[in-house]
């Protein structure tokens, strides 16, 4: 029998294997199809304080090995979430839930991170600084290391204050690869009170439609994913694995059981998986279900025991 | 929804540009469908997989018809007899004909790549003892297919070709002027949806079949999205059929 446990944050997961935010929804459509407590566990789709409807379509446009997107932060806001998703999730997911947390100003960060911290289902606020698809908000956050110190202990102070009536949680960042320097800033993050990292949100990209000479996306820009990115993902968790102690969830492109632990000697305490539960949406059970054959091809007892290996 | 590998049984083109593909389908899978609903299909060598609406079942095979514009419909039409595909089935909610109050004499519009959906729904609607009238857009008389099938039917079929090559030169709108309409079901471009939309009398039900881009076609990942007059819907799930009141053009 193989170990595939793995701690992130001081909570116990099964597996490293998570669904990452905006591929998952809130669960709903995939607990149709399987059972989502195989997960370790997953990120549910970026939530704001009010709802917003996002960017104009087309938001989607097709890569070599991978998409881009421009949904823009699409989700019913923080009070319809606690109202009708959690109780919906409630019903088919029995573990924590990872709440990533968007927002447009410092104040809308701290509130809807306390509210949501508040929640018994959320086990990690992931705080998704990156988001390259709206303007002045996400992402600005994240390319700075001085403006994500900012929000991060702005977060961090609130959480802390609810730490006695049980309000408070582990706070892991979400980071944007679009920036020279992404282990100053997950440096800064770290500083800052960030008990966990996510490497990493998609790279800035674009299309074009010869047939019309325009860009494909309606946002002209968006958000690049898929298997496509997974070398650039992997460069980033390994350089942050020198920079700083906190885990790091390694994120981008993977799509198989190899690809997880290719991100896991980078130096990944746990994985996410985004757009391959697009394409296929068995990608994660898949994942888990061959997870114990390829560790044993590789000589692998102790899943955890990998993360940093490749340094 | 389900995952499935089916085997092509047949690929053949039908017309310039159009080609039809009929997947068989292992007993029972086929029983729930709807005609509206669509399926995904993965085509090796690209990342996502490409929606194309049923349009016709029976209880071992699922046809569908496309046109080859792209690089994906392209590498479909080159796929053999025999081969396995991956796809995700069915999608969509569909046209619910039996809920649906569509009165004596519904029309369906279909242009182009929305013909084939009308080719499902009129059957659906024949075998519920309703006769609808049926009006067809192509671009040229070379791309055209399935107006005997219509026939078949014992059903009117008027047709419009853009270059007036066969029928009558114009757009769907030009030859759905008979205003006994009880009901309008229609698929195709958008700017025709629009034109269908304000050539149907205001005060008959009418549903139509939108596309977009999609990165998952099953409701996961809010590419599809739409504004709605009752809030936000995904194409992909909440559609692709929507009802004309609800509709923000
Ligand atoms: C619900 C639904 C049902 C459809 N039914 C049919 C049908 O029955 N017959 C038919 O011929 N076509 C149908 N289409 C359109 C068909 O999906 C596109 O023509 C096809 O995806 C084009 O792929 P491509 O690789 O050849 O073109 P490319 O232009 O190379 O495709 C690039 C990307 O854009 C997407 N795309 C391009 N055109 C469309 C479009 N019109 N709608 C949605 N995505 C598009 C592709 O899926 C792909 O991701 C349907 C679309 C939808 C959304
Ligand atoms: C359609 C789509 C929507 C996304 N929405 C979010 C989001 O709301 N919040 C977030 O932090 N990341 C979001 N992401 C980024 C993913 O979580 C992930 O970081 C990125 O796609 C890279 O991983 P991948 O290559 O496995 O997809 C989204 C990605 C996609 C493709
Ligand atoms: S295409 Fe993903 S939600 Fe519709």
């Amino acid at each position: 029998m193989v170990d595939m446990k793995i701690s992130l944050c001081g909570v116990q997961l099964d597996n490293p294997v998570i669904p990452a935010s905006g591929t998952f929804g809130y669960g709903r459509e995939f607990a149709e199809l399987y059972d989502i407590n195989m997960l370790g566990t997953f990120s549910f789709k970026g939530t704001t304080g009010k709802r917003r409807f996002g960017n104009p379509t087309p938001r989607i446009a097709e890569c070599r090995e991978g998409l881009i997107n421009s949904v823009g932060l699409q989700n019913p806001g923080v009070d319809s979430v606690i109202g009708e998703e959690l109780p919906a999730l409630a019903k088919v997911f029995s573990k924590p839930v990872m709440a990533n947390v968007s927002g447009f100003s410092i104040e809308e960060y701290v509130s809807v991170a306390l509210k949501l911290a508040a929640q018994k289902q959320v086990g990690w606020i992931e705080l998704n600084i990156s988001c390259p698809n709206v303007h002045n908000g996400g992402m600005v956050f994240g390319t700075d290391p001085k403006q994500a110190a900012e929000v991060v202990g702005a977060v961090r102070k609130a959480l802390d204050s609810q730490k006695a009536s049980g309000g408070s949680r582990p706070l892991i960042v979400k980071l944007s690869p679009n920036v020279t320097d992404l282990a100053e800033i997950a440096f800064a993050c770290e500083d800052a009170g960030a008990d966990g990292l996510t490497l990493i949100n998609t790279l800035q990209g674009m299309r074009i439609d010869l047939k019309t000479g325009r860009p494909v996306i309606a946002n002209r820009i968006g958000g690049f994913s898929g298997p496509a990115v997974m070398p650039v993902a992997l460069r980033m968790v390994y350089q942050v694995y020198e920079r700083v102690r906190i885990p790091i969830i390694g994120c981008g492109g993977v799509s198989s059981a190899e690809d997880v632990l290719e991100m896991m000697l980078a130096g990944a305490t746990a994985v996410q998986v985004g757009s391959a539960n697009l394409v296929n949406p068995y990608a994660c059970r898949d994942i888990i279900e061959a997870l114990p054959e390829t560790m044993k091809k590789y000589g692998i007892e102790t899943l955890s025991d990998i993360t940093g290996g490749a340094h | 929804m389900i995952k499935a590998e089916l085997t092509v049984k047949s690929n053949r083109q039908i017309a310039d540009r159009t080609w039809e593909m009929i997947l068989e389908t292992p007993s029972g899978m086929t029983d729930d469908f709807r005609p509206g609903q669509f399926i995904n299909i993965r085509i090796d060598g690209l990342y996502l997989r490409r929606p194309i609406s049923i349009c016709d079942w029976s209880d071992d095979t699922v046809t569908i018809v496309y046109k080859t514009v792209g690089r994906g419909t392209e590498a479909m039409s080159r796929i053999e007899a025999g081969a396995k595909i991956d796809v995700l089935l069915p999608l969509g909610n569909g046209y619910n004909t039996e809920a649906e109050n569509v009165g004596e004499r519904p029309v369906l519009i279909g242009g182009g790549a929305g013909v084939p959906l009308m080719y499902c729904l009129c059957r659906r609607l024949v075998s519920e003892g309703v006769v609808p009238a049926v009006v067809l857009g192509f671009r040229t008389a070379g791309e055209m297919f399935y107006i005997e099938r219509f026939r078949e039917m014992n059903i009117e079929v008027a047709v419009a070709t853009e270059d007036g090559s066969y029928g009558v030169k114009g757009f769907v709108t030009d030859v759905m002027s008979d205003p006994g309409y009880t009901s309008f079901f229609a698929c195709g471009p958008e700017g025709m949806l629009r034109a269908v939309d304000r050539a149907a009398k205001a005060d008959i039900p009418g549903w139509f079949s939108f596309e977009e881009r999609m990165g998952c076609g099953f409701g996961a990942c809010m590419g599809c999205s739409c504004e709605t007059k009752y809030g936000s819907k995904r194409i992909c799930k909440d559609g692709p059929v929507l009802e004309r009141g609800e509709i923000i053009w």
